[in-house]
C-alpha cells in the first residue's frame, strides 16, 4: 500500500536524493536525480489532492507516534493545493536547470546547486504539509538555509551580498515565527496544530496569545515580503541564478503566504483574527500601500529581473488583499492567485534566464531589438506580461475579477478602483520592456544573439500556454481555491 | 462538416485574430497572399452567417454567447472586413511583420466584439483591441510615438476597466451579462456609457485620438481610423440608442473640433479632429434612437469608415513619399502625385457629403431625422458642422497638401498598392453615393427614404457653396488663419502638462516641509531613528547594507503598532 504512504514520500524522496547528489559529485547526475525526484514528487502531490478532493483530508502519523505527541502530517484542500503548485514548479524548472547552471554555475559546484535546490524544495513541501507547528519552523530553516546558499552561487558578486542580506533578515523572520509558536507552547502545552487549535479558544483573550499572534503574522510577514517587510527580496531575485529566481519567485512566497493563512485561520480561528486583533484592517493598508508602491518602483527599473521583482512585492500585496476581506470571494481570490501567479511570475522569469543565458545581462539596455532575434522567448515573456497585467484569456485576469468581485460584494468601491488602477501600472513596466525589445534596434557593440535552445524554451512555453490554458478553463484552480477558501472559514469539509 | 456548419461554430473575427498570428512564418508574396486571404475568408463567413443564431460556453459561472448574429453586427461586420481589406493592400509595401500582425489582430478583435452576445466576451474583446492597436503607434519608433502610444494604451485599456467595473456592478444589479439595450438606469450602466464614451471619443474624453493617431504609422493610421471609433459607435447603438443626452454629446462633437481642425497644421492631425466631429453625426443619430436615426448611423458608420480610410491614405501617401505632412511645408503636389490628389478630392468630396458622393446619402438620414423629430437647435448645429467639415476637410486638405502656393517639392507617385487600395476605396465612396440601394437593402431597419429629392440636393448645394465661398475670401484678403508650427492646447494639456506640474509642486513642498521638520526636531526622534539603524545597518562603505536595518526598523514599527492597536481595539 504506497499509496498509504504518499505524504512521508513527498517529504522524504527529495530529503534523501539531497545528500544522494552530493555521493554523485556529477552535474548530469545529480541534474537527473533532481529531475526524477521533481517529477515524482509532482505525481506524489496530484495524488494526494485527488485523494483530498475525493475523500477529505488525509493524517499521516510519521513514525506511527499517534497525532499530539507524534508529528502529524495533514493534508486537506488547501495544503495539497499548494504541494501541486511547488512540486509542478520545481517539475518544470528541474529540467529548465540543466543548461542555465551550465551557463551561470562553476563546474565544480554544480552536484552542490543540485543538492541545495533538492533541500529547498524539501523544506518548502515540508511546511505546506507538517500539521505541526515546531515542524514548520524546522522545514522554514531547511528551505531558508538552502535558499540562501543558491542565492549566492549567483554569478554577479553582489549575489552575495543580497544573500547574507536575506540570510539575517530571514532568520530574523524565522526568530518571531519561532518566539510566537513558543508563546503558543505555553499557553496550550501542544505543538499539533489541530490540538492547538482546539485548545486555544480557552487562553485566546490573554495578552500571551495577542503577542504570539503578533510575532507570527509580523514574522510571516518578513518571510512572504508584505510591504514594507520586502527589502530582501529585490536583490535576492535579482542576483540569484536565473534557475533559482524561477523556483523561488514562484514558490518561496506562496509556502509563506499558506502558512499565515494556517496559522490564523485554522489555529487562532477567523473570529480571534477578527474580533481581537486588527489583523483584517492591517492586512490591507499595507497590501494596497505596497501594491502600489511596488509597481511605481518596479516602472523605474532598469535590471528587468529586479523589476519583476518588485512586481512580485506587488503581486504578495494582491493575495494578502485578498485575504483580508476575510470572505470566501476575497480567500478564493488570494489563494487562486497564489497559484496563477506561479504561473505568471515563473514565465516570465524563465524568459530573462533564456534572456540572460544569450545576451549575459537583463539590462534594459541589452533587449534592445531582442523581438527579432529571439522571437519565441520574448513572445513568451509579451504573454507572460499581458496575464501580470489581467488580460482576459489570462490567468492574471481570473485573479483580478475575483479579487474586484470580493471588494464589491463588501460594498468596497474603492478598493474595487484601486485594484483596477493598479494594473495601470502594470501595463507602463511591461510595455516599457515589449516596446524596447521590439521598437528599438539592437546594439551594435555586441554580437548578434540566436534563439534560446529547446530545453529552455519548453519549459518556459509549458508555463506560458499555462498561463493562457489557466485563464480559459477555471474548474481545476478556482474550483480547488473555492474548497480551500471554505475549508479555511471553517464553512466546508 | 459543411461550410455553413463550419461558419456557425467559429465566431468571427477569430480567422483574422488567430490567422494573422501566422503571418511572420510567410515571406514575400505568400506573405501578401495570405494576408489578403485572410479578411476575405472572414467576409465569406460572415456571409454565410443566418441572423439569428447564438453559440454559447459556461464559464465562470457565467453563460458567454460568443456568437450572437443579427444585422446590426453584420453591417459593421461586412464594413470592417472590407476596411481590413483595403488597409493590407495599402501596407503590402511594408516588410514589417510586427506592423501587419498588429493590424490584422486588430481587425480581428474588433470584428469579435461586433459578434458578443454579452458584455463579458465584448469586454473581452475590447482590451484586445487596445493592446493589439498600440503597435501600430510604437511602430513609428520615434520617441513621441512611443510616449504617445503609451498615453494611448492607457487611456484604452482605462476605457476597458470601466467597462469591466460597470459590468460587474450591472451584474449584481440586474444578475445579467447580456448585451442588448442598456439605456441609462442606473450607475452601472453610467459608467459603461462612459467606458463606450471613451472609445468613441466623447468631448473632454477625446483627445487620445487626436493625440495618437497622427503618431502612428502611415499604414498604421489606416487601420486605427477604421476600427476602435466605429467599435464604440457599435456599441453605443447597441446598448443606448434613444439615449437623449447623447444628441447633445453628438452635436457638441460634430462642433467643436471644427475649430481645432481650422488652425491645425498637421494635416493627418486636422483628419484626426474631423473624424472627431463625423463620430458626433453618428451619436446625434444614436440619441435620436427611430428607426431612421439609428439607419443613418449606421450607414454614416460604413460610408465614413471608407472615405475617412481613403483621406488617411492619400494623406499617408504624402507623408510616405515627402515625408513631411504640415500643411505650411506642403502644396502644389498634384504635380507630382495627380492619382493620390484626385483620390483625395473623391474622398474630400464624400466627407462633405457632396451629392453623388457616400456621405450624402448616409449623413442626410441623420440630419432629416433630427429635422423631424423636433430637434431644431440640434438640426441647426448639425448644418453648421456640415458647413464647417467641408471647410477643413473638403478644402482645406486637398488644397493645402495638392494646391495652394507650390512648395517646390517634387516626388514619386504613390507606390501601385496605395494607389490600388486608394482606388478600390474611392470607388466604394462613388457607387454607394450614386447607387445607395444595397447600402440600404443592409442596413437594421427598413429604409423608407429617397436621398436624390430636389430639397435635399439643394439644401446641401447651397450650403457647400457658401462654405467655399467663404473659404475663397477668406483665403483672397490673407485673413485664413494661418498654419502655425504650434501645438493646439486641448484638454490633454490637463494630463500632459499641468498633473506632472502639480505633482512636481507636491513633491518639492513636501520635500521642502520634510527638510524643515528635520531640521526642527533634530532631537529625540532623528536620534532614535539613527540609533536603530546603526545598531543594525554597518556604516561607511557597507551602506549598501542598509536595508537589513531598515527592515529591523519596520518589523519592530509593526509588530508594535499591531500589539498596542490591537490592546486597545
Amino acid at each position: 500500500m504506497i499509496a498509504a504512504h504518499y505524504p512521508a514520500l513527498q517529504i522524504a524522496l527529495p530529503l534523501i536524493a539531497a545528500p544522494l547528489c552530493v555521493l554523485l559529485r556529477r552535474g548530469t547526475w545529480a541534474w537527473l536525480v533532481t529531475v526524477a525526484v521533481s517529477w515524482t514528487a509532482l505525481y506524489v502531490s496530484v495524488q494526494l489532492l485527488l485523494q483530498v478532493l475525493a475523500s477529505g483530508p488525509i493524517s499521516y502519523e510519521l513514525g506511527g507516534w499517534a497525532a499530539p505527541w507524534g508529528i502529524e502530517y495533514r493534508v486537506d484542500s488547501v495544503n495539497a493545493f499548494v504541494l501541486l503548485i511547488v512540486s509542478g514548479i520545481s517539475a518544470i524548472s528541474a529540467p529548465y536547470a540543466y543548461k542555465s547552471v551550465i551557463h551561470e554555475i562553476p563546474e565544480h559546484q554544480h552536484y552542490l546547486f543540485y543538492s541545495a535546490y533538492l533541500l529547498c524544495l524539501t523544506g518548502l513541501l515540508g511546511i505546506v504539509i507538517t500539521g505541526d507547528a515546531f515542524n514548520v519552523f524546522v522545514f522554514l530553516e531547511i528551505s531558508s538555509l538552502s535558499s540562501y546558499v543558491l542565492i549566492s552561487l549567483g554569478k554577479d558578486r553582489k549575489a552575495v551580498t543580497a544573500a547574507y542580506q536575506y540570510l539575517v533578515m530571514g532568520t530574523i523572520g524565522a526568530t518571531f515565527f519561532l518566539i510566537g509558536v513558543g508563546l503558543i507552547y505555553a499557553m496550550t502545552g501542544t505543538l499539533n496544530m489541530a490540538d492547538i487549535a482546539n485548545r486555544i479558544d480557552q487562553v485566546q483573550n490573554t495578552r500571551t496569545v495577542l503577542a504570539a499572534f503578533a510575532f507570527i503574522t509580523v514574522g510571516l510577514g518578513l518571510k512572504l515580503a508584505l510591504f514594507p517587510l520586502h527589502l530582501w527580496l529585490p536583490n535576492a531575485y535579482a542576483y540569484a541564478p536565473s534557475v533559482v529566481t524561477v523556483f523561488l519567485a514562484a514558490t518561496a512566497t506562496k509556502v509563506a503566504i499558506y502558512t499565515m493563512l494556517r496559522f490564523v485561520f485554522t489555529l487562532f480561528g477567523t473570529d480571534f483574527a477578527l474580533d481581537v486583533t486588527l489583523l483584517a484592517e492591517f492586512l490591507m493598508a499595507l497590501a494596497l500601500v505596497g501594491v502600489f508602491a511596488a509597481s511605481i518602483t518596479a516602472i523605474f527599473q532598469n535590471n528587468i529581473k529586479r523589476m519583476l521583482a518588485y512586481s512580485s512585492v506587488a503581486q504578495v500585496g494582491y493575495m494578502m488583499l485578498g485575504v483580508s476581506f476575510f470572505s470566501v470571494t476575497g480567500l478564493t481570490g488570494g489563494i487562486v492567485h497564489l497559484f496563477n501567479h506561479a504561473m505568471m511570475k515563473g514565465a516570465l522569469f524563465m524568459a530573462l534566464g533564456a534572456i540572460f543565458f544569450r545576451v549575459g545581462s537583463v539590462h534594459i539596455d541589452r533587449i534592445r531589438g531582442l523581438g527579432k532575434q529571439m522571437p519565441f522567448t520574448m513572445f513568451a515573456f509579451v504573454i507572460g506580461g499581458l496575464s501580470l497585467i489581467g488580460i482576459p484569456l489570462t490567468v492574471g485576469f481570473i485573479s483580478k475579477w475575483y479579487l474586484i468581485l470580493a471588494a464589491l460584494e463588501r460594498g468596497w468601491w474603492p478598493i474595487a478602483g484601486l485594484v483596477l488602477l493598479s494594473s495601470l501600472l502594470a501595463i507602463v513596466y511591461v510595455w516599457r520592456v515589449v516596446e524596447v525589445a521590439y521598437f528599438r534596434d539592437p546594439p551594435t557593440n555586441h554580437p548578434k544573439v540566436t534563439e534560446a535552445p529547446l530545453s529552455l524554451l519548453v519549459p518556459t512555453w509549458i508555463l506560458v500556454l499555462a498561463n493562457i490554458y489557466f485563464g480559459v478553463d477555471t474548474t481545476l484552480t478556482v474550483g480547488v481555491a473555492d474548497t480551500a477558501a471554505k475549508v479555511l472559514l471553517g464553512l466546508g469539509q | 462538416m459543411t461550410a455553413s456548419a463550419l461558419a456557425h461554430s467559429v465566431p468571427p473575427g477569430l480567422v483574422m485574430l488567430i490567422g494573422a498570428l501566422l503571418i511572420p512564418l510567410f515571406r514575400g508574396h505568400i506573405r501578401s497572399a495570405y494576408m489578403l486571404a485572410l479578411p476575405v475568408i472572414g467576409l465569406l463567413q460572415l456571409l454565410l452567417l443566418d441572423s439569428g443564431t447564438h453559440l454559447s460556453v459556461q464559464t465562470l459561472g457565467l453563460q458567454l454567447d460568443l456568437l450572437r448574429v443579427d444585422q446590426l453586427s453584420l453591417v459593421f461586420g461586412y464594413i470592417f472586413h472590407i476596411a481590413a481589406f483595403v488597409s493590407v493592400i495599402y501596407a503590402l509595401h511594408v516588410n514589417d511583420a510586427t506592423q501587419h500582425v498588429s493590424g490584422l489582430t486588430y481587425a480581428g478583435a474588433a470584428t469579435g466584439a461586433l459578434f458578443a452576445g454579452d458584455l463579458v466576451t465584448l469586454f473581452v474583446y475590447w482590451e484586445l483591441t487596445a493592446v493589439t492597436s498600440v503597435f501600430l503607434i510604437f511602430a513609428r519608433r520615434t520617441p513621441s510615438a512611443y510616449r504617445a502610444g503609451m498615453r494611448y494604451l492607457v487611456i484604452q485599456v482605462g476605457s476597458g476597466v470601466l467597462l469591466l467595473t460597470g459590468i460587474i456592478l450591472h451584474h449584481i444589479d440586474t444578475g445579467s451579462i447580456a448585451f442588448d439595450h442598456l439605456g441609462l438606469g442606473s450607475p452601472a450602466t453610467a459608467i459603461i456609457l462612459v467606458a463606450f464614451g471613451i472609445k468613441a471619443a466623447f468631448p473632454l474624453l477625446h483627445n487620445w485620438l487626436q493625440d495618437a493617431y497622427p503618431e502612428a504609422t502611415v499604414t498604421g493610421t489606416v487601420f486605427l481610423s477604421a476600427f476602435t471609433t466605429k467599435l464604440a459607435i457599435y456599441a453605443l447603438t447597441r446598448g443606448y440608442a434613444g439615449t437623449e443626452i447623447l444628441v447633445w454629446i453628438g452635436v457638441t462633437m460634430t462642433a467643436f473640433p471644427i475649430f481645432y481642425a481650422v488652425i491645425e497644421n498637421d494635416l493627418r492631425r486636422v483628419l484626426a479632429y474631423s473624424l472627431n466631429n463625423q463620430l458626433g453625426f453618428m451619436v446625434t443619430g444614436i440619441g435620436i434612437g427611430t428607426d431612421m436615426a439609428i439607419n443613418g448611423t449606421v450607414a454614416h458608420a460604413f460610408s465614413h469608415i471608407l472615405y475617412k480610410a481613403l483621406l488617411f491614405m492619400s494623406m499617408g501617401a504624402v507623408l510616405h513619399r515627402v515625408g513631411t505632412i504640415k500643411g505650411s511645408e506642403l502644396g502644389g503636389l498634384y504635380k507630382s502625385m495627380p492619382w493620390t490628389a484626385a483620390f483625395c478630392i473623391v474622398g474630400a468630396a464624400s466627407i462633405s457629403a457632396f451629392p453623388l458622393f457616400s456621405g450624402f446619402i448616409s449623413k442626410a438620414l441623420i440630419i432629416t431625422a433630427a429635422a423631424e423629430n423636433g430637434y431644431f437647435i440640434s438640426w441647426l448645429i448639425l448644418l453648421f458642422a456640415s458647413a464647417g467639415v467641408f471647410h477643413h476637410s473638403g478644402i482645406k486638405i486637398p488644397y493645402f497638401a495638392f494646391f495652394a502656393h507650390d512648395s517646390g517639392k517634387r516626388c514619386a507617385e504613390a507606390p501601385w498598392n496605395m494607389l490600388v487600395a486608394m482606388g478600390i476605396a474611392a470607388a466604394f465612396c462613388i457607387g454607394i453615393g450614386v447607387y445607395p440601394a444595397p447600402l440600404y437593402e443592409i442596413l437594421p431597419f427598413q429604409v423608407d427614404f429617397a436621398p436624390y429629392t430636389p430639397t435635399h440636393v439643394l439644401t446641401q448645394l447651397q450650403l457647400l457653396l457658401f462654405s467655399a465661398l467663404a473659404f475663397a475670401v477668406l483665403i483672397r484678403y490673407g485673413v485664413y488663419p494661418p498654419e502655425l508650427r504650434s501645438t493646439n492646447l486641448d484638454v490633454d494639456w490637463l494630463y500632459r502638462r499641468l498633473g506632472p506640474t502639480l505633482i512636481k509642486r507636491v513633491v518639492a513642498w513636501i520635500d521642502h516641509s520634510a527638510r524643515l521638520l528635520k531640521e526642527d526636531t533634530k532631537g529625540q526622534l532623528k536620534d532614535f531613528v539613527d540609533g536603530v539603524t546603526r545598531h543594525h545597518g554597518p556604516e561607511g562603505a557597507m551602506a549598501r547594507t542598509w536595508p537589513t536595518g531598515a527592515t529591523v526598523l519596520w518589523v519592530a514599527i509593526l509588530l508594535g503598532a499591531f500589539l498596542i492597536a490591537s490592546f486597545y481595539a
